[in-house]
C-alpha cells in the first residue's frame, strides 16, 4: 500500500489561516463566535483557528480571546453497535456557553457526515446556538446525509476504498495529510 | 462357559505370560499356552492386573435412579477396570436395614458386571443419633462388613465409640467420613487463598484432621478397626502415619481426584470441581501421593458420585458435591502415581485391588494372578493416551472433572467371574453377558 | 468489554479507561439535559436475586440516562432463589429481549456462572455476588477517591502511592475484595484492618497488609482514605466478636478516632451505615466524608460500565 502526501505542514497552516479569514468575513466580525472541536484532531484544529482569530482580531478588539472548546460526540453516534466500543472524550464548553452564539464546529475530515449529525444532536443537548457552522480541514466527499461544510481547507476527491490520514503536530508530533489506497489500513 | 486364552500379557511383576481362564478360575499361567476351543485374546503390550476393587462407590439406587442405578454404575465400574465395588449407604431409603442391603446386593447380582458389596449405615437414616441395624445387616444375605455414614460424619464422640465397639463384634470396619460439622457450616471450598479470593466459605483442613485424630485414639481405645474415607490433607496423612506407627488398626483411602486436582480449578466457579472433601492445595496433593506411595494410605477409592447435569451447572454454592470417577480412576492413578515414579504397577495392584479387597472383606477379588486364582482380570494398555470424553463414561451421569483432559492409558478388557464385561474397550451388552 | 464480572481481572489501563469514561458521564450529569441517546433501543434487565434497593436504583438511573429500556426483576425468596434455576431465568429474560443483565446474586460466582454458561448472548454486569465481588462499588470508590485527590485533573491518572485503610468485616465483604484488587491495580497501598475472626484465612499472597489494631494502622500508614465497611451486628451471635460495644471500641470510627486522623484523610463508606457502630455520626457527616459523593458517583460509574459493556459491537 502506498501513502501519498496531499497537504504538507505549510499547506495546512495556509488552509487554517484562510478558514479563519473566511469565518471573520462571514460572521462580520467576532460577535458571538464560539469554536468547538470534535475530538481528537478537531480539537487541535479548533484551538489553532481560535488562536488565529484572536490574533487577526487583536487590532480592533484588543484583549479578546476567541472562545474555544471541545464537543465529544461519541455517545451520540449511530454506529456504536457496528464497531468495538469507542472511548469517550471530554466535552469542554467555554464559560460563556453556546446559547445564542454562532458555533463553528471543527473537524479534521468530512466524509459520510454522520459525525456531524451526531455533533448537532450533542449540541442541542447543551443549548441553543443562534447558528451552527462547520469547518473541516479536508472534505473527501461520499456524503450519506444532507450536510455540507461552510469552510473547507481542501476538497479531496477520494475513492471509498482509500483512506485519508490527518496528522497534526500537537497530537501526532508530525504534520501532514496523506491518502492511502487499499481498504484495510489500520 | 467359554474358555479364554490371553496371550502375551505383562503382569505387574514384569513377567510376560499367557493366561487361560476356564472352569471359573485362572486355569493356567505360563508361556506358549494353547487351549482347544478357547477364545483367544491377543494381549501383546497390555498389562494384566487383578480386577480393581472400589471401597467407595455411590450407586444411588434405591432412590437416586435419575443419576445412577446399580446396573449403570456396575457398567461404569466395568468400563474402568473394576470387578468389585462397595455401594455406599446414603441411598433413599438409607441402607440401614437388612432389607435394603439385600436389595442392593440382589440388584448387583442381577446386573452381573461386578461384585456389588453393600456398605451399611452406621446410624439410622444417617442421622448420627441412633445405631442402624448393624447386626441384622451383618447377618443378612449381604453379609455386610463395612459400615459408613458417608456423606455425613459420625460426629458425636460417644456414638462413634459405641459404633466402633459394636461393629468390632461382627468383625467389621467403620469407614468414617471425617468432617467436623461445626467447623464446616456452609463450607464450599478448601479454606485457603482460593476460597478467600472467591468469597466461598472455607472448608478447613483442620475439620478433617480433628476428627481423624479423635477417631484413631478411639480406635486405639476400643481395639476396633477404623477406615478413613477420602483422606485429603497433608495433616491427615501425618495423623494416619502416626496412628499406624502406634499399631492402631486404621486404614485409609484417597480418591483419584485428590491425587491429581487442586482447589485452584474452582477459580471459574465451575461446579464440576465441587466435591466433599474439597480439592486441596498443591502441598496436600504432594502429601497424599507420598502417603499412598509409602503405604500410609492403603487404597485408592473413587468416591464415584453421579449427579444430574443441572445440579452441576448451578451456582457453586447451590451445586451438588461429587464427581464420577470409576471410568477414569486407573488412568488418573497412572498419571499421578506411575508416571511420577511414585508407584510401580505392583504398587497399583496393591492399592487398587489387593488392599481394598482385604479391607472390605471382599473374597474372590484382589488375588494376585496365578494358576488357581479367581478369574477377575483387567487388561490395560499403558501406552495409550487420549482426551477423556463423554464417550468414556459408561454410567448414567456426566459429572466428570476430567472431560477434555488428556489422560494416559486405556482399559481394553475386563473379566469378571471368567466372563468378559469389557472387550476391545467396549462394555459388553447385558444380554451377551448372560449368554 | 463484554462483561464486567470482577475487578480482579481488570488491568490498570482498563480500570483507568472505565474511570475516565465515568468522568465523561459525570460531566453530562451536570447539564440541564442529562439524558444521552447512547443505548437507545437496548434493554437492560436488573436481575436482583438479593435485595438492594440502593444498588438497583443506581443501575436503573444509569441505564435510563443512557436511554436504555429498563426491566427490573427482583426475585428474592421467589421461585428463582431456589426452584427455578438461574439458567431458566436468564433465558427467559433474554427471550424478552435483554441485551444486558445486571445481576445481583446471593451466591458468590453467580454472575461468572451466567457469563460463561453459554445460556445467553447478553452482557453480564456484576452488581454484587455473595461474598465475592462488587466491582462497580469499588470503581465508584476509586473514582471518588481520585476526584478528591486530583479534582479536574483526574483523567488518565491512577492512585499511585495513595494509602487506603479498609476496616471491618473483610471476610464477608464483596466491597473489600473488589477494592483490594482495584485499588492495588491502580497503584494504591491497601491495608486491611479488622479482628482476626473477620479477616479471611489465606490472604498471605494478597498485595495488601493485614493488621488488627486500627489505631496503630492509622499511625503507621498515614492513610489518605479510611474506608469503613458495614458490619452486621448478628455476626456477634456467630462468635466473630463478643459484643457491638467491643467491636465499636476496637474497629469503629469513633469521634475520638476520627479526630485523630490526619487532616487530609477522607472517610468512605459503601452504605448503608450503622451509625454509632462502625462509624460515628461526627465522621459520617463531616466534610471529609465522601458518603454522598459515592452515591452520586455511583450513577456515573454505572453509566460507564453499561456503556462499555453494551454500546460496542463485536470486537
Amino acid at each position: 500500500m502506498t501513502a501519498r502526501a496531499v497537504l504538507q505542514q505549510a499547506d495546512i497552516t495556509r488552509a487554517l489561516t484562510r478558514i479563519a479569514h473566511e469565518i471573520l468575513e462571514q460572521n462580520r466580525g467576532i460577535d458571538g463566535l464560539v469554536l468547538l472541536g470534535i475530538p481528537t484532531r478537531g480539537v487541535e484544529l479548533a484551538e489553532r483557528i481560535a488562536g488565529l482569530l484572536t490574533s487577526f482580531a487583536a487590532a480592533e478588539n484588543p484583549g479578546w480571546t476567541c472562545p474555544v472548546g471541545s464537543l465529544d460526540v461519541t455517545m451520540y453516534r449511530d454506529d456504536l453497535g457496528r464497531n468495538p466500543v469507542r472511548s469517550t472524550a471530554p466535552t469542554r464548553l467555554p464559560a460563556e456557553g453556546i446559547d445564542g452564539k454562532t458555533v463553528v464546529l471543527v473537524d479534521d475530515v468530512l466524509y459520510s457526515g454522520r459525525t456531524i449529525r451526531a455533533a448537532l444532536d450533542a449540541l442541542a443537548d447543551h443549548g441553543r446556538p443562534a447558528a451552527v457552522r462547520l469547518a473541516v480541514l479536508v472534505d473527501r466527499g461520499h456524503r450519506e446525509l444532507p450536510i455540507r461544510p461552510d469552510y473547507v481547507g481542501k476538497n479531496l476527491p477520494s475513492a471509498a476504498s482509500e483512506r485519508v490520514n490527518v496528522r497534526l503536530t500537537g497530537t501526532d508530533g508530525i504534520e501532514a495529510v496523506t491518502i492511502e489506497d487499499g481498504g484495510s489500513a489500520a | 462357559m467359554t474358555a479364554y486364552l490371553i496371550t502375551g500379557a505383562a503382569l505387574a511383576d514384569g513377567r510376560t505370560v499367557d493366561l487361560v481362564l476356564d472352569g471359573g478360575i485362572v486355569a493356567e499361567v505360563g508361556t506358549g499356552l494353547s487351549r482347544a476351543g478357547a477364545t483367544r485374546i491377543d494381549a501383546d503390550g497390555l498389562l494384566a492386573l487383578p480386577g480393581l476393587v472400589d471401597l467407595h462407590t455411590h450407586l444411588r439406587e434405591p432412590g437416586g435412579e435419575g443419576s445412577e442405578t446399580v446396573l449403570t454404575g456396575s457398567r461404569a465400574a466395568a468400563a474402568g477396570g473394576y470387578t468389585a465395588v462397595s455401594a455406599m449407604a446414603n441411598t433413599s431409603p438409607v441402607a440401614d436395614t437388612a432389607s435394603v442391603v439385600e436389595q442392593v446386593q440382589a440388584l448387583g447380582e442381577a446386573a452381573g458386571y461386578v461384585t456389588v458389596r453393600p456398605i451399611g449405615a452406621v446410624t439410622k437414616g444417617l442421622g448420627g443419633e441412633q445405631l442402624a441395624d448393624i447386626g441384622a445387616m451383618a447377618r443378612s444375605r449381604a453379609r455386610v462388613r463395612m459400615f459408613s455414614d458417608d456423606g455425613f460424619c459420625v460426629a458425636d464422640p460417644l456414638l462413634m465409640r459405641r459404633a466402633l465397639e459394636y461393629i468390632r463384634g461382627f468383625g467389621g470396619v467403620l469407614a468414617q467420613h471425617a468432617q467436623e460439622p461445626r467447623l464446616t457450616i456452609g463450607a464450599q471450598l478448601n479454606e485457603g487463598p482460593t476460597s478467600a479470593e472467591l468469597g466461598l466459605a472455607g472448608w478447613p483442613a483442620v475439620a478433617e484432621e480433628a476428627i481423624i485424630a479423635r477417631d484413631v485414639l478411639l480406635a486405639q481405645h476400643t481395639g476396633a478397626r477404623l477406615h478413613v474415607c477420602h483422606l485429603s490433607t497433608a495433616g491427615s496423612v501425618e495423623l494416619v502415619r502416626w496412628a499406624k506407627s502406634r499399631g492402631i488398626a486404621v486404614t485409609a483411602e484417597v480418591t483419584p481426584h485428590h491425587l491429581l486436582l487442586t482447589d485452584r480449578l474452582a477459580e471459574g466457579y465451575d461446579a464440576r470441581y465441587k466435591v466433599n472433601p474439597p480439592l486441596r492445595s498443591d502441598a496436600d496433593v504432594e502429601a497424599v501421593r507420598a502417603g499412598l506411595a509409602d503405604g500410609t494410605i492403603d487404597v485408592v477409592a473413587t468416591d464415584h458420585a453421579p449427579h444430574p447435569a443441572d445440579s452441576k451447572t448451578a451456582e457453586w454454592s447451590e451445586a451438588a458435591n461429587g464427581m464420577v470417577g470409576l471410568e477414569s480412576a486407573l488412568s488418573v492413578v497412572h498419571e499421578a502415581m506411575v508416571e511420577t515414579g511414585l508407584l510401580d504397577w505392583a504398587g497399583v495392584e496393591r492399592v487398587m485391588s489387593a488392599a481394598p479387597a482385604r479391607i472390605g472383606g471382599i473374597s474372590g477379588h484382589g488375588e494376585a494372578i496365578a494358576a488357581g486364582s479367581s478369574p477377575e482380570i483387567v487388561l490395560y494398555d499403558p501406552s495409550a493416551r487420549s482426551d477423556f470424553a463423554a464417550e468414556h463414561l459408561a454410567g448414567r451421569s456426566r459429572n466428570s472433572p476430567y472431560l477434555g483432559r488428556r489422560l494416559p492409558g486405556r482399559v481394553v478388557a475386563v473379566f469378571h467371574e471368567g466372563r468378559p464385561t469389557v472387550l476391545d474397550g467396549a462394555v459388553t451388552p447385558q444380554e451377551a453377558l448372560r449368554a | 468489554m463484554k462483561h464486567l464480572l470482577s475487578t480482579r481481572d481488570l488491568d490498570r489501563d482498563t480500570a483507568v479507561r472505565i474511570l475516565d469514561t465515568a468522568e465523561d458521564m459525570a460531566a453530562t450529569q451536570q447539564r440541564e439535559v442529562k439524558k444521552l441517546p447512547t443505548l437507545r433501543g437496548k434493554t437492560v434487565v436488573n436481575l436482583f436475586l438479593e435485595d438492594s434497593t440502593r444498588t438497583r436504583i443506581s443501575f436503573e438511573a444509569a441505564a435510563k440516562r443512557l436511554s436504555a429500556d429498563v426491566i427490573n426483576f427482583a426475585a428474592k425468596g421467589s421461585s428463582v432463589s431456589k426452584g427455578e434455576s438461574l439458567q431458566d431465568t436468564a433465558q427467559t429474560l433474554e427471550a424478552i429481549g435483554a441485551d444486558g443483565i445486571v445481576l445481583r446474586h446471593w451466591a458468590s460466582g453467580g454472575p461468572a456462572v451466567l457469563a460463561r454458561s453459554g445460556w445467553i448472548a447478553s452482557s453480564v454486569v456484576n452488581a454484587g455476588d455473595g461474598t465475592h465481588e462488587h466491582p462497580t462499588q469499588a470503581l465508584l470508590d476509586a473514582f471518588t477517591l481520585r476526584r478528591r485527590l486530583h479534582g479536574e485533573a483526574s483523567r488518565g491518572r491512577d492512585l499511585d502511592g495513595v494509602s487506603v485503610l479498609i476496616v471491618g468485616d473483610i471476610l464477608h465483604s464483596r466491597v473489600a475484595r473488589s477494592n483490594v484488587w482495584l485499588l492495588t491495580t491502580l497503584g494504591a497501598r491497601v491495608t486491611l484492618v479488622g479482628p482476626p475472626t473477620l479477616l479471611p484465612h489465606g490472604i498471605a499472597d494478597w498485595p495488601v497488609t493485614a493488621l488488627h489494631d486500627l489505631d496503630a494502622a492509622i499511625a503507621d500508614t498515614d492513610p489518605d482514605a479510611v474506608m469503613m465497611l458495614r458490619v452486621q451486628r448478628e455476626r456477634m451471635n456467630e462468635a466473630f466478636f463478643p459484643s457491638a460495644r467491643e467491636y465499636s471500641a476496637g474497629w469503629g470510627l469513633t469521634v475520638a478516632r476520627f479526630a485523630a486522623l490526619p487532616e487530609r484523610t477522607v472517610v468512605m463508606h459503601p452504605g448503608p451505615m450503622n451509625r454509632g457502630f462502625e462509624i460515628s455520626s461526627a465522621a459520617a457527616d463531616s466534610p471529609r466524608s465522601t458518603v454522598l459523593e459515592q452515591v452520586a458517583n455511583g450513577v456515573s460509574v454505572r453509566m460507564a460500565a453499561l456503556y462499555l459493556t453494551l454500546a460496542g459491537g463485536a470486537e
